[in-house]
């Protein structure tokens, strides 16, 4: 096999790390998850939708683990609290969803921007 | 580089996360940034606290003088113990705000007129109304004495504000509190104004039902006339059982307050009415007519033990988080036990190793408006006593969110503020300018009675720390291991004449003002009477011998007082079990009264067939308000129907809400009077109704409402009071809805819809204190732990909690003690 057909998992990874690592700075803003995204869609050269995938696959992933993690441990307290405002009637499973969703959405895009700046 | 792609793709990225990071409408209100408010490592997630969570601890704190250490027990409540006085208030403030940050910050914004700042221009008028009304200036006038005049109480309560702002300090943007980042904005630092902005609030809460009901007592009187109103809005409550005893002696008034020569035509306007037109402005709500309590003490002549037993139960708004915060405080000068308030050092309603006290709102007015003129639209000058006076402007500035800051221009008047002018009106105020005078404006060191009686060894400490008690006016009750019990209302009351105060006064002239305040030793008093107890319902406290007027009977609440005295009277051997059970007592006292008068007038040969199953139902009611009786519901909604049936016609031809009479003015007209005049329908022209028709009618109104109650299921008494404790938001999720639990209006467990009793606590005095107690909430303010509502079910119950006064060793030893935070100097 070649080196490259691991470039998906990796980036994956490192997608989820990165993620992880920099939301742990309280200070920064939330969505600073998407300039590591993009750095990372520079570094490894994959076609765009790939990227794509690496990137809204990485965040999703490390969303919706911490997010379910913290709600189990909570036994839903909050988060049915949470869904009956947003309001989503008090569905912890779709709040998961949902919180899942948008980090992958923005982690998905900013992927595919920089895998554009770097399509020849 | 593809350029069209990229430059898609990256404004989707930018696009999205702009979105994400923004507050969007939603109705009136508006979302929490999404992105932001989902993300699992800042967000929301971060404040659902894992069940079992520990809480030890070990801090350092630069500010203290010794080291503390708190004990937790299993219910989060927090025993401190300190080596110095400061420490422990320090670490009070570092507990309340771990536990309680966002509402000490939401509170203290309501008293000082700051929503609109995190909730925009929505919210402007309660701030304008607040601001008018003299909050901020209150709380300044008590700053300004305290930091000059009290040193003990300035560095007490400096030492709490520098313990909330060290957890402050400490406090990463990703552990802030759920509430900040549903709504988006931040803490603040901590003052020690805001303490005393807090205290104001309650001062607000318990007296400041005068700045809407004497404007609407005087648009009343004006609509019907004086000789109409007279009849309906008696002072006189002939079953009255007073605080104290009827037939009580009182020494003579050292201050005889006289009423003006022109009073019955200047101001109490026994002449024709007449009516002005009316514009526009929003108030808050008014504070509830229901905000009261209970309070008793009983002798140990009526308790098995021998040794007094102490209740207090304040009934308050039912929030989460609770208003109150359960802690013990343990110094080498004292070591005390209660409820505490979030936003205020010392412990508010409770007890110590050698005394217990509690508190019942008195209920006395001590607010009133006077009409002022001014020269001219500047406001600058104002007429006073035969010449121009000047006012001093008083600027308040309301920031306001996504909006322009909002100028307050307030007219400062030797009355107080002019709070309503030609710039803010409200429908009651007519077009008056109109000056508020409040004893609630003055300098107090309500926080030392507080510190004093959290000290307090005897009888002569309760009463030293009580006469420094300015407003809100309150029955303290008190009981000692010695034996002693006693009760007192104190407050700066206006000695008044009767009736002053009641509507709006002229303001032109120095005669209508306030002729001195009652010294304290003129204040309702009792200690150790025969009959063996002391008790208090927000009744009047004393029967018209009394040389100084109360205020208006709308202000005193009947029958409460009749059945906790009616209680105590025939009760004896009383265990700490019984006061429970008085406590959370159903019975009800009023339909006692009501329903065989009501009956009276019922006659069921002319009532529709569903209209008698209803009558005969409430007929055979027990008379307790109990969570599944329907006998309640049926009475509850026959009495408003007739009530309305009787004063609907009077009322409802104004354009603006007028005061209802009290029921007990209705009770005693049916009980004496069948050719009422009031029952008249105005209506129905050309046609004397009788008051038997009215209340035919009002059976059938009634029932038309039971009958849909019934098909919704919804007609036993706790389905159709549906008992909330609401967030501080309203916000529904956040609240406790329909709880299961009786009680109501004139019960002694005076559970309502939203109002009730917010900390109820039974006191027995024994060596060991054996005390019981609990609020509808729980120790933590965040929605997203196992301690926010804790208490609520078992305080809907009827049940208590053990609480645990031990000394350090014991409390330490103790299987209820979970956890510990210790606090060092270095």
């Amino acid at each position: 096999m070649k080196l490259t057909t691991f470039k998906f998992p990796v980036s994956i990874l490192l997608v989820a790390l990165a993620t992880f690592a920099i939301g742990l700075y309280g200070s920064l803003p939330w969505w600073s998850f998407a300039v590591t995204n993009f750095l990372i869609s520079i570094a490894i050269v994959q076609k765009p939708w790939v990227s794509f995938l690496a990137g809204a696959l990485g965040v999703g992933a490390i969303w919706a683990g911490l997010a379910t993690g913290i709600d189990m441990a909570n036994h839903h307290l909050l988060s049915t609290k949470v869904a009956n405002i947003l309001p989503l009637k008090g569905s912890y499973v779709l709040l998961i969803i949902i919180t899942a969703l948008v980090g992958a959405l923005v982690g998905g895009f900013a992927s595919l921007t920089a895998a554009y700046l770097r399509k020849k | 580089m593809r350029l069209l792609p990229f430059f898609v793709s990256a404004v989707v990225t930018v696009g999205l996360v702009s979105v994400l990071n923004t507050q969007l409408p939603i109705g009136t209100s508006k979302s929490p940034k999404l992105g932001y408010f989902l993300s699992p490592q800042q967000g929301f997630w971060k404040n659902a606290e894992k069940v079992d969570a520990g809480f030890d601890a070990s801090l350092v704190a630069n500010e203290l003088k010794g080291n503390v250490d708190v004990y937790v027990d299993d219910r989060l409540v927090p025993h401190i113990y300190a080596e110095h006085d400061e420490d422990a208030y320090f670490v009070q403030g570092y507990l309340h705000a771990k536990f309680r940050l966002w509402q000490m910050d939401f509170q203290t914004r309501v008293a000082s007129g700051r929503l609109s700042e995190i909730a925009g221009a929505d919210k402007l008028s309660i701030d304008r109304f607040f601001r008018r009304l003299g909050m901020v200036y209150g709380a300044e006038q008590t700053e300004q004495y305290i930091n000059e005049n009290n040193p003990v109480m300035k560095a007490t309560v400096e030492a709490y504000s520098a313990g909330v702002n060290a957890y402050l300090k400490q406090l990463a943007p990703e552990d802030l509190p759920f509430e900040y980042k549903l709504m988006n904005y931040a803490p603040e630092e901590w003052t020690p104004k805001k303490t005393y902005l807090f205290l104001m609030f309650m001062s607000y809460d318990l007296t400041g039902r005068s700045a809407s009901a004497d404007l609407q007592l005087t648009n009343t009187r004006d609509y019907l006339g004086y000789d109409l109103f007279e009849k309906l809005y008696t002072n006189q409550q002939d079953s009255l059982d007073p605080i104290i005893p009827r037939g009580t002696e009182f020494s003579e008034a050292s201050i005889k307050p006289i009423a003006p020569i022109n009073a019955d035509i200047a101001y109490l306007k026994k002449q024709d009415p007449n009516i002005a037109a009316s514009k526009v402005s929003e108030s808050p709500e008014a504070p509830d007519k229901n905000n009261g309590s209970n309070n008793w003490a009983v002798a140990g002549s009526k308790t098995k033990s021998g040794r007094p037993i102490l209740c207090s139960d304040p009934h308050l708004g039912l929030n989460l988080p609770s208003l109150w915060y359960e802690v013990q405080i343990t110094t080498p000068t004292h070591s005390t036990y209660g409820a505490s308030f979030p936003g205020s050092p010392a412990v508010i309603i409770g007890f110590n190793d050698s005394l217990a006290w509690g508190v019942t709102n008195a209920g006395r007015d001590v607010l009133d408006y006077y009409e002022v003129k001014f020269k001219d639209s500047t406001q600058q000058q104002y007429w006073f006593n035969g010449s121009w006076q000047a006012t001093t402007n008083r600027q308040e500035i309301i920031k306001v969110k996504d909006s322009a800051d909002v100028v307050e221009n307030i007219a400062m008047t030797q009355w107080g503020p002019a709070m309503f002018d030609a710039h803010y009106q409200n429908p009651q105020s007519k077009g008056r300018n109109l000056a508020v005078k409040w004893t609630g404006h003055n300098a107090s060191t309500g926080v030392e009675t507080f510190y004093k009686l959290n000290r307090a060894k005897n009888f002569d400490d309760y009463m030293n720390a009580i006469s420094l008690w300015k407003c809100p006016g309150q029955n303290f009750v008190f009981a000692s291991k010695t034996g002693d019990i006693a009760i007192k209302q104190q407050g700066s009351f206006v000695a008044r004449w009767d009736h002053q105060g009641d509507f709006i006064m002229p303001g032109e002239d120095s005669s209508y003002d306030w002729q001195g305040i009652i010294p304290v030793n003129e204040n309702p008093f009792m200690k150790n009477p025969e009959r063996g107890f002391v008790s208090s319902a927000n009744q009047k406290s004393v029967d018209p011998s009394y040389p100084y007027y109360l205020g208006t009977a709308s202000s005193f609440p009947l029958y409460r007082g009749i059945s906790v005295n009616k209680r105590l009277h025939t009760m004896n051997q009383i265990t700490a079990e019984d006061m429970q059970h008085l406590q959370t007592d159903n019975y009800n006292v009023f339909a006692e009264v009501a329903r065989p008068a009501l009956m009276k007038f019922i006659d069921p040969a002319i009532l529709s067939a569903d209209a008698q199953r209803m009558v005969k139902e409430m007929n055979s009611w027990n008379l307790y308000n109990n969570e599944n009786e329907k006998g309640i519901t049926i009475f509850k909604l026959v009495w408003d129907s007739v009530e309305n049936a009787v004063w609907g016609d009077e009322l409802t031809g104004s354009p603006i809400p007028l005061t209802k009479p009290e029921a007990y003015v209705l009770i005693d007209q049916m009980n004496k009077d069948t050719n009422f005049s009031v029952a008249d329908d105005i209506r129905t022209k050309g046609k004397m109704e009788t008051l038997k028709e009215q209340v035919n009618i009002g059976v059938e109104n009634a029932t038309r409402q039971l009958l849909a109650l019934e098909k919704e299921g919804k007609i036993n008494w706790a389905a159709f009071k549906a008992t909330r404790v609401s967030h501080l938001t309203k916000t529904p999720a956040l609240s406790r809805l329909n709880l299961p639990i009786g009680g109501g209006v004139n019960i002694i467990n005076a559970t309502s819809e939203a109002h009730g009793p917010s900390w109820r606590m039974v006191v027995h005095l024994t060596d060991e204190i054996e005390a019981y107690g609990l609020y509808p909430g729980g120790q933590s303010g965040n929605p997203g732990s196992p301690y926010y509502d804790s208490f609520v079910d078992t305080w809907a119950a009827g049940k208590y909690y053990r609480l645990l006064f031990l000394p350090k060793e014991k409390l330490i030893a103790h299987p209820r003690t979970k956890w510990h935070i210790q606090f060092s100097k270095s």
